[in-house]
């Protein structure tokens, strides 16, 4: 655990490094588009508070001096698939962001979302020495949380702090300062597959881009399409990406409950184009043009030019009627939506109290897929678009941005995650140095 | 399945990602550092290496010097920048000589070579010269203006004859005394210095001025009033005019100086004291019935 440890504070440094000279870069590997967000920040206040338990925010703000995109290459499901395809596609979102800013970013913070993301929860108790709760309590009763195996080859992406209970009172926020007797808390710890993660670092290496922070794609597409209420009260966001989908749960603005599924728009696009024989790049355009999920008695009636470059005339002059293309969508849709109801009630979605899910993403753009996901999903589903931000492009408004919008937010004001405390002092190296400052400093 | 309709799938599409090289390359560009570099030093370091390739021939340099003086010539030797005449204002024709004599000035000359500042002050140095003002009138007149000293008394000291005037300072040397007979006479060391004093001596020894030949400045520090027949009046050194008045009083209720008196000193107020010629001495002596002793006093 320490070498995580090392590497997310590491991490961390490099982001405040990365804020104090006020440019940063966003980047959104998916798996049809690659996004790119230069962030300028104006006021580095929000590293004051960085150690403690709180909200650790501050109000920076921030403002996007560049947006690109481009067609993703090399990445299937939310990973890294070719890596020099992967480069080309980043450089040039990189390249034309840092025109458009007119400014050379070096770090860059960001997201994906396929490896395969597990969802731990993790409990840990501590008996408080006095009865009131200082750092280094809160920093035992993180230590105390018993880590399950989480397998061969998996790194931890995120490890939050969900709640502190000091006695019988629960959902402290910020237990610093309180008396009490017992400590415990909540952590929600998410782990992915780490060679996806190295092939991202070195990536990016490759692009000469230090890394100065990772996250899930799902949690923070959650961040920027879940409005304030939604958050705090209990909701999920499903982010229908190219690739992959993205499930996150959240309540009392924490993300409790993280997964993804490994279908996206881009299985809609190939099941048309096996369906109707047309090139990938056809159906794709067939899709976004006249692609939809509920079928009338007009669309019976709507015929499709479908062509074909073959140079016989019989298969160039083929049509459909939008019904058929329809009847081609609705199933692979439909079993994304029930393969992501299947996970959310696998973890126990519906014992929380408010059931509204929010769907975001490029391929929540289908028409009338609230109709059919309100079938699936329950009643409470609306489609979400993401946050605005201060000088996006209206071109990157769309819900297809909605993680790259999120990471934004989460640039500016991240949560805090386990690496953000203090490490307890019995955890230092014996005759370590700072051990004994610790030591001075915790009984002087 | 060769297509068939169009052959735009022989060529290649254009890759839309930047090769690593361009990539790099714009990120260098966007350094601010290599930016100002190459937007400001570079063309700096080009100009500069270009002058000094150019200016490391001597023979260029040289050119380049004789350029600009004969521009600098051409300039100066137009006739509208030509100071033809010299007009000296204010002054007596031997000081308007002087003054030329001072100046030197080898006429015709450009306006651009004429030190304005140096010709004032060569001019001012002169003694005569009270205040002075240079300047080129159009048409190429310089004209120096003047202002005289007035002479007002006559100073003679060991290193000669002076005029001088009423704040003391000199105006010219002269010959003789008789050269200004109209002017009152100032002699000694320090004599400059207390002018003011002087003149108010003068102005108050009205019945006087007909014997008085001079004044003397004894010892930097106080006046003694010569009169003819070699009489002298000692003044103190405060208040001279005050004593010098009683004295006049005196004198005109019993005429002290008409009497053989070879000096009276009024040094000490509260005790003026004559001093007698001494043949007048010894006569007053004789009278008192005191037998003086044979010898000159």
């Amino acid at each position: 655990m320490t070498d995580l440890y090392q590497t997310q504070r590491a991490m961390r440094n490099i982001r405040r490094a990365a804020l104090q000279r006020g440019v940063i870069a966003i980047l959104d590997i998916g798996s049809s588009k690659v996004g790119c967000l230069i962030l300028r920040v104006s006021d580095s206040d929000g590293l004051r508070d960085m150690e403690g338990v709180g909200s650790m925010a501050g109000q920076s703000s921030f403002r996007v001096i560049g947006a690109a995109t481009t067609r993703s290459r090399g990445v299937s499901f939310g990973e890294i698939a070719v890596m020099n395809e992967t480069e080309r596609a980043i450089r040039t979102a990189v390249q034309s962001a840092q025109k458009m800013a007119n400014v050379r970013v070096d770090h860059v913070i960001a997201c994906f979302s396929g490896a395969e993301p597990r969802s731990y929860g993790l409990a840990g108790e501590w008996e408080l020495e006095d009865s009131v709760v200082t750092e280094q309590d809160v920093a035992r009763v993180l230590a105390s949380c018993e880590v399950p195996d989480v397998g061969e080859g998996r790194e931890v992406l995120h490890a939050q702090p969900v709640n502190f209970a000091l006695d019988h009172r629960t959902g402290l926020g910020d237990p610093r300062g309180q008396i009490g007797n017992r400590l415990s808390c909540d952590l929600h710890m998410m782990t992915v597959d780490a060679s996806v993660v190295q092939n991202l670092i070195y990536c990016l290496k490759r692009c000469d881009l230090e890394l100065a922070g990772m996250a899930s794609s799902a949690y923070v597409s959650g961040i920027s399409s879940l409005v304030e209420d939604e958050q705090e009260l209990g909701a999920a966001c499903i982010d229908l990406g190219g690739g992959s989908t993205g499930i996150s749960v959240f309540m009392k603005k924490h993300m409790i409950y993280a997964d993804s599924v490994r279908m996206g728009g881009d299985h809609v696009t190939s099941d048309i184009s096996k369906g109707l024989q047309v090139p990938l790049a056809t159906a794709e355009r067939i899709k976004t043009k006249f692609g939809g999920v509920h079928a009338t008695g007009m669309d019976d009636r709507e015929m499709i030019e479908i062509g074909g470059d073959s140079g016989d005339w019989e298969k160039d002059r083929r049509q459909v009627s939008r019904t058929e293309l329809i009847g081609i969508m609705r199933p692979r849709v439909e079993e994304i939506l029930e393969e992501a109801r299947a996970r959310l009630d696998a973890a126990g979605f519906d014992h929380l109290p408010s059931q509204q899910i929010v769907l975001t993403g490029g391929a929540s753009q289908i028409p009338g897929l609230d109709g059919l996901a309100a079938r699936i999903l329950g009643q409470r589903v609306r489609l979400g678009r993401p946050l605005r931000v201060q000088g996006l492009p209206q071109a990157a408004t769309g819900p297809a941005f909605s993680s790259a919008v999120g990471l934004c937010l989460f640039a500016a004001h991240p949560q805090d995650e386990w690496w953000d405390f203090d490490i307890p002092a019995e955890r230092y190296p014996a005759r370590s140095l700072k051990r004994a400052l610790k030591w001075f400093k915790d009984n002087w | 399945m060769r297509p068939i309709a169009g052959q735009k799938r022989n060529t290649p599409r254009r890759d839309p990602a930047p090769s690593r090289m361009a990539y790099r390359l714009q990120r260098l560009w966007l350094t601010p550092s290599v930016r100002a570099a190459l937007r400001v030093g570079l063309p700096a370091l080009v100009l500069a290496a270009g002058v000094g390739t150019y200016l490391a021939d001597e023979g260029r340099r040289d050119a380049l010097a004789s350029i600009y003086i004969d521009m600098r010539e051409k300039v100066k030797n137009r006739p509208e920048f030509q100071v033809t005449l010299l007009s000296v204002e204010g002054a007596s024709p031997e000081l308007a000589e002087a003054v030329r004599n001072a100046l030197a000035l080898p006429l015709p000359l450009s306006s651009l070579d004429l030190d304005l500042e140096a010709a004032r002050s060569k001019v001012a140095q002169l003694y005569a010269v009270g205040s002075v003002d240079v300047r080129v009138q159009s048409g190429g007149i310089l004209q120096v203006v003047i202002k005289e000293r007035v002479p007002a008394f006559v100073w003679r000291d060991a290193a000669g004859i002076w005029l001088v005037d009423d704040t003391g300072k000199r105006v010219a040397e002269v010959e003789a005394r008789s050269d200004r007979p109209d002017l009152p006479l100032i002699a000694g060391e320090g004599a400059d210095k207390a002018i003011a004093e002087a003149r108010q001596i003068y102005a108050s020894a009205g019945p006087l001025l007909p014997r008085l030949r001079g004044l003397v400045r004894m010892g930097n520090r106080r006046w003694d009033i010569v009169l003819d027949r070699d009489q002298r009046i000692l003044l103190p050194a405060d208040q001279p005019v005050l004593a010098l008045e009683r004295l006049i009083a005196l004198d005109q209720a019993q005429e002290v100086l008409a009497r053989d008196v070879v000096a009276v000193d009024l040094r000490l107020q509260a005790r003026p004291s004559l001093r007698l010629a001494p043949y007048s001495l010894a006569e007053l002596r004789r009278q008192r019935g005191i037998i003086p002793a044979e010898n000159d006093l």
